[in-house]
């Protein structure tokens, strides 16, 4: 399984701020698993969509497309950030 | 031991400040940074914000950071609090203080904690306009001060 998490305006337009998901076949990257989300259509497609500033973290490290996702990892999606 | 703290209370900075001098004398030199919540942002009026943050990633990411800056300017100690929750305008967001045996490292070290915590850290704000609520975009212009850093044209050391 793979925890996902989602912050800030991601959480509020996906309406979801955490779920659980079996890793899809397949999907061995954060880029994978992107489109697998994206390929949920509706609110997935147009938030998760490429070109959107968006950046991802797995076991909470910053991550890139190409950062390898496997079971057990928890990966966040979220907007740039604005602490500070 | 640098103290790294995300917290929904207020900070005392003098307290803080106080608590890195206390009972070492090789600190020769205290920088530190308060960060407050303004009432206007890009032109609209802000009543409130609301700052989230990822539990757990947050406090990885500032101790990375505070490691990073330590390191790199040999300073001697690190205080970071940065406030979560509900924000007034005039409220205090977050404090960086750094304690070193010369100002010019403290003072470095100082600003490149706050360049780095503002793009690599973890929080968003969401401001409260006559409009509505609105996400706080992130600026190109905190990124270029972050990237002023790794070229080395910042570099004091």
């Amino acid at each position: 399984m793979l925890k996902l998490l989602y912050f800030a305006m991601l959480r509020e337009d996906l309406g979801i701020g955490a779920e659980e998901l079996a890793l899809p076949a397949g999907v061995t990257t954060v880029a994978g698993l992107r489109a697998h989300l994206v390929a949920r259509g509706g609110a997935w497609a147009s938030t998760l969509a490429g070109g959107k500033a968006l950046r991802v973290a797995v076991n909470q490290e910053m991550a890139g497309p190409a950062t390898a996702v496997g079971p057990g990892d928890e990966v966040a999606f979220f907007p740039p950030v604005t602490g500070g | 031991m640098p103290t790294i703290r995300v917290q929904t209370e207020d900070f005392d900075a003098g307290a803080e400040i106080a608590q890195i001098r206390a009972g070492n004398p090789r600190v020769g030199a205290v920088a530190s940074f308060v960060g407050t919540c303004r009432d206007t942002n890009d032109g609209d009026a802000v009543a409130a914000m609301t700052l989230e943050h990822y539990p757990g990633m947050t406090e990885k990411a500032l101790a990375q950071i505070v490691d990073e800056a330590i390191a790199r300017w040999r300073v001697l100690d690190v205080t970071v609090v940065h406030r979560v929750g509900e924000l007034k305008p005039g409220d205090q967001i977050v404090l960086v203080v750094v304690s070193g045996a010369h100002r010019g490292e403290a003072f470095a070290a100082c600003e490149f904690l706050m360049d780095y915590l503002k793009t690599r850290a973890p929080f968003w704000k969401k401001e409260q306009t006559p409009a509505g609520a609105r996400w706080v975009e992130a600026r190109a212009s905190d990124d270029e001060a972050a990237a002023r850093w790794v070229a080395g044209t910042k570099d004091a050391a």
